[in-house]
């Protein structure tokens, strides 16, 4: 279980380090994507991973055992600031494109 | 008018309130205030005042009353007093908080703003370029100069343990003999030699007197510039002593003694006189504390005040005669005693105190310090110079005072005034130095009766037991310093006598010296400093393009990761293999082909990496299912969702590429690739390896069992993670919906002035098919093709419009219970809206809906906050919830706890956002249309 997890953490890493250093914003965008997926579930990791556990508190149940909730809490507010930054980001590079006329992550094709 | 009538009231009224503490520090007692600031920092909001303070606090409320009289009648109309006024004040509050500070660290905060309040006060006539200059100079050094006072002061509560002010004066052998103690002295003693321009940092003083004359009076004689020395008395019990402190002190202090008389003789600028006058007179404090001993402490605090008396007289005067005869220079002015006999009686009284005549007070604290001159402290070079020097300096006093007085107020009519009929200004202009002058005769009259008993309780305050035995008295016999005295009296007169004719016309500064400007080494080495070299390193290592920065902060973080790492030893621990679920495996092997199918088609072939991406995304989504955390898994699908809409809405706008146009690949590029490609690999194997250690360590014991514990007893709900983001971590949540909306209006407001590249203008290739195929069949209009293959789809997403907002009122209500809760509501019923959009059109779903985004928002944040307000109300911290089951009909028992309303304003702030986000950029397709009319029009016309 944890060695898949670990291993796909690492391959969207890879993939999303790769993407962002690439010239085009849209390789950046989708990079800064698939990084934070690859967080996400970092995070989430560091709570210990569970298969069939409640997650949430259930009569009879010793809390020990359930979900670890605070990475949960800690992600889930990050999926949706993610999709916020992804928002924001997004518009600049599309008025950037606007400007400049170039999808280049420095706003011209020959940067010097 | 009434500004200064305000202003002059509140300092007034400081006065009488420092004046009625008298009776509590009598006899070395103390007041305390505490208020807890941050009490797990050590740092209090601890105010403390001793006799010292006491004394201290008089000077500035006394004098800053007096300066607020003076400046009511100095100040023209024109200038915007009430800016005056506020900024004088706010210095006043600043400086007082300086003395009475009984925690270090709020000491340096007072410290600062009295910096920031005098670069405000120089700085006031600001189309002045002297003034400007003046200012930002003033600023910059006695700036760098508090920033060294924090250090030295963290490095002495470090040694101490504490930045109270009574456990650091308690604990001066723990001081002296810690190893810490040279870098806290020379941190410490560089804020101090800063603020009280001791040399080599002096020359900042003379270019501040291009403030107006009452800031001058105030902040650089009497006040500010003591502060330097108020903190060298206030530390001396502790930090004082030792070799390092009387070589680094006594130093400072004998050359900016000696330097600045020598310097003030041969200034034509009457306050340039002064100021160097100033400089040397806290020169001569600065030595008296370096010596180490109590008797020249008690020299020291005495000159302290007399100097203030004195100086800030001789300021008012000096402004008088500017603003009688409009100029300062003294080549000029002559003979103005016909005119100004009143000021000019208080000038020359004033002045001889300041050259140090018997029978007033600058002649009793000068005897002091002549006195301790003699004694011998530490046996070395310096000591044994120092009687020679003191009498040297003494006399350059008397020369310039004598000038002073001797130029301006005596010889032949002036014949060169901007104001050719200087007369005496109005009463109460001269009321404040009236007093001041009636001070320096009564202390240096009757010093045991007048000043005696305050001066006491000051003294016992600072050094307590070791208080030694003296006596203020005019006439102690003849002996060394009265031989000093008078050495310096005669001299001083020969001097001036002798230089009377050179100095009638000689340039501003002293010979030779004069082309030496501390101002002009000052500017070299800001320009060097923050000019070329911020230059050269910019080039060096600076550069504009996103690609390198990017590299740089991926490499750093991956050392950064490494580093721990290689220091404790790449330590190796046995993992036990916990197996392998083979359906889990298989969708992640499914996973890692997308992602780096995402990665490699993201360059041409953006749909299809957005739809890799998706894929990704949706496999993210079942691993938090599999590993028991629905509620991420609801917001992980809600978000890829509304992300992927998102993303495709803004396709539209990006550049065609197609793998046809792949230009020649340079060795550069191929190079830059194949670093690329190794780091992301580095990065990915190096995440790998700690997600891996990281996940098969036990969890340890931390914070979440609390959660867990307590979530039902004081949350009032059973699911866990939303208890935590609505009411354990609420203000954290507030934050992030803060961000949120922020956001959405950043989108907003960059999206109303987008306007799109050329090569996007057109209509998109797939719609032009379409209205062409509409266009050539007589029996159909465009448009007719779009809507007829979304007909079945946007049917059922119009019927699904009731069901999606009944499932988000589902998802919002069991939130507190079960999985689901704000965010994910919110994002399901802007969902809901989004479909609209794409079943009929943005046309179609805003005629027959309207959403007012902006009102979903604003009810949303105020909703949030006014929850957490309303528990103030019951008496309870900042979003304190409340919660109670209720029996609703029909629904059965519901929680009602206020984290709920919380909840609720988080619902409504999300829908907002997301959906003034996503509608924003739709709407760029129907600008695009006005815009493009706009063009044609222009083409036509053209």
């Amino acid at each position: 279980m944890e060695l898949v997890l670990a291993t796909a953490i690492g391959v969207m890493t890879g993939c999303g380090v790769w993407l962002i250093l690439r010239p085009r914003t849209y390789q950046v965008i989708v990079g800064l994507s698939l990084l934070s997926y690859a967080v996400n579930l970092f995070i989430f990791g560091v709570g210990g991973v569970k298969t069939n556990v409640p997650p949430i508190l259930v009569d009879d149940v010793p809390t020990t055992t359930l979900a670890d909730p605070v990475p949960q809490a800690l992600v889930l507010t990050a999926i949706v600031i993610g999709f916020a930054t992804t928002a924001l980001f997004l518009v600049v590079l599309l008025a950037s494109r606007g400007l400049t006329g170039t999808d280049h992550v420095d706003g011209r094709n020959d940067p010097k | 008018m009434l500004p200064s009538w305000v202003a002059g009231a509140t300092a007034f009224l400081c006065l009488l309130i420092v004046a009625g503490f008298y009776p509590s520090v009598t006899n070395g007692g103390v007041l305390r205030f505490e208020g807890t600031w941050l009490p797990q920092l050590g740092l209090n909001f601890t105010l403390r005042m001793d006799g010292f303070a006491w004394l201290f606090s008089m000077l500035i409320a006394g004098i800053g009353f007096l300066v607020v009289v003076y400046a009511r009648y100095y100040m023209s109309e024109d200038d915007p007093v009430p800016r005056f006024f506020s900024f004088l004040l706010a210095f006043m509050g600043a400086m007082l908080g300086i003395v009475v500070s009984g925690n270090v660290i709020l000491l340096s905060v007072f410290w600062e703003l009295t910096s920031i309040f005098s670069f405000l006060l120089i700085s006031y006539w600001h189309n002045n370029a002297a003034a400007r200059d003046g200012a930002r100079m003033a600023l910059t050094i006695t700036g760098i100069g508090g920033f060294c006072l924090l250090i030295g002061l963290l490095l002495l509560g470090n040694i101490v343990g504490s930045y109270d002010l009574d456990k650091i004066l308690v604990a001066g052998d723990v001081i002296r003999g810690h190893s810490l103690y040279v870098p806290a002295l020379v941190f410490i003693l560089l804020g101090a030699l800063t603020k009280s321009a001791q040399f080599p940092f002096h020359f900042w003083l003379p270019n501040a007197m291009a403030a107006p004359t009452p800031v001058s009076a105030f902040l650089h004689s009497a006040t500010m510039v003591k502060a330097g020395v108020f903190l060298l008395v206030r530390f001396w019990p502790v930090l004082s002593g030792t070799y390092e402190w009387f070589y680094l002190v006594g130093l400072a202090g004998i050359i900016t003694l000696v330097l600045g008389a020598y310097f003030a003789m041969f200034q034509q600028d009457l306050k340039g006189l002064l100021a160097y006058s100033t400089i040397s007179h806290l020169g001569l404090i600065t030595t008296l504390l370096s010596l180490g001993s109590p008797l020249a402490t008690v020299a020291a605090i005495f000159h302290m005040v007399n100097h203030a008396t004195f100086k800030a007289s001789l300021f008012m005067a000096a402004g008088i005669i500017d603003h009688e005869t409009g100029t300062r220079d003294m080549r000029r002015l002559s003979g103005l005693f016909r005119y100004l006999p009143i000021t000019g009686t208080l000038a020359m009284v004033a002045s001889a105190a300041m050259a140090g005549v018997p029978l007033l007070n600058g002649f009793l604290s000068k005897e002091m310090f002549f006195a301790e001159a003699v004694e011998t402290h530490a046996d070395s070079i310096l000591d044994r110079i120092l009687p020679y020097v003191a009498t040297l300096a003494s006399a350059f006093s008397v020369a310039y005072s004598l000038r002073f007085i001797h130029t301006v107020f005596f010889g032949p009519p002036p014949t060169d005034l901007p104001k050719p009929k200087p007369h005496e200004p109005p009463r109460w202009m001269r009321f404040p130095i009236d007093l001041l002058v009636i001070a320096c005769l009564v202390v240096g009259i009757i010093p045991a009766i007048s000043i005696g008993p305050f001066l006491h309780t000051a003294v016992v305050s600072v050094l307590g037991p070791e208080t030694p035995e003296y006596s203020l008295s005019i006439w102690h016999g003849v002996n060394l310093p009265l031989i000093m005295s008078a050495i310096a009296l005669i001299g001083g007169t020969l001097l001036y006598l002798s230089l009377r004719k050179y100095l009638a016309t000689c340039e501003d500064g002293p010979p030779i010296l004069r082309n030496l400007k501390g101002q002009r080494i000052f500017e070299r080495i800001l320009v060097e400093v923050s000019w070329r070299w911020a230059r050269t390193l910019e080039r060096r290592f600076g550069t504009r393009n996103l690609q390198p920065q990017l590299r740089w902060v991926v490499a750093t973080g991956f050392l950064a990761g490494l580093l721990p790492l290689y220091l404790s030893g790449f330590e190796t621990r046995e993992i036990a293999f916990s197996g392998i679920d083979p359906a889990f495996a298989a969708i992640w092997l499914l996973g890692i082909c997308l992602a780096f199918a995402t990665a490699y088609l993201a360059k041409y072939h953006r749909l299809a990496a957005l739809v890799m991406l998706g894929g990704v995304g949706l496999i993210v989504c079942i691993t938090f299912v599999w590993l028991s955390a629905p509620d991420l898994a609801i917001t992980q699908l809600l978000v890829e969702i509304v992300t992927t809409v998102l993303l495709l809405l803004g396709l539209r706008w990006l550049p065609k590429r197609t793998e046809g146009m792949v230009e020649a690949i340079s060795l550069r590029a191929r190079f830059r690739r194949f670093r690329d490609l190794a780091l992301a690999v580095v990065c990915g194997i190096g995440m790998s390896f700690i997600a891996y250690a990281v996940m098969t360590m036990p969890v340890p014991d931390a914070i979440a069992n609390y959660f867990l514990e307590n979530a039902y007893s004081e949350g009032g709900g059973r699911n866990v993670v939303n208890v935590i983001l609505v009411d354990f971590r609420g203000f954290d949540t507030l934050g992030e919906i803060a961000v949120l909306g922020v956001v959405a209006l950043t989108v907003f407001a960059l999206l109303r002035r987008f306007r799109p590249a050329a090569d996007s203008m057109d209509l998109p290739e797939q719609q032009r098919i379409q209205n062409s195929f509409d266009e050539d069949r007589p029996e159909r209009s465009a448009g007719d093709t779009v809507r007829d293959y979304l007909l079945v789809p946007s049917v059922i997403m119009t019927w699904l419009f009731p069901v999606i907002i009944t499932f988000a009122v589902y998802i919002f209500m069991r939130g507190h219970d079960m999985p689901g809760g704000g965010f994910s509501a919110g994002l399901t019923l802007s969902i809901a809206f989004l479909l609209q959009y794409l079943a009929g059109g943005t046309r179609w779903a805003e005629d027959r809906l309207r959403i007012l985004p902006l009102r979903w928002m604003g009810a949303g944040i105020l909703t949030a906050s006014a929850t957490g307000i309303s528990a103030w109300f019951f008496g309870y911290p900042f979003l304190t919830s409340h919660f109670q089951y209720v029996e609703l009909p029909l629904i059965g028992k519901m929680p009602a706890a206020t984290a709920l309303l919380f909840d609720l304003g988080v619902f409504s702030l999300v829908v907002g956002s997301t959906v003034l986000i996503l509608v924003a950029l739709a709407h760029q397709s129907i600008r695009i249309n006005r815009l493009r009319a706009i063009d044609i029009a222009r083409t036509e016309e053209g």
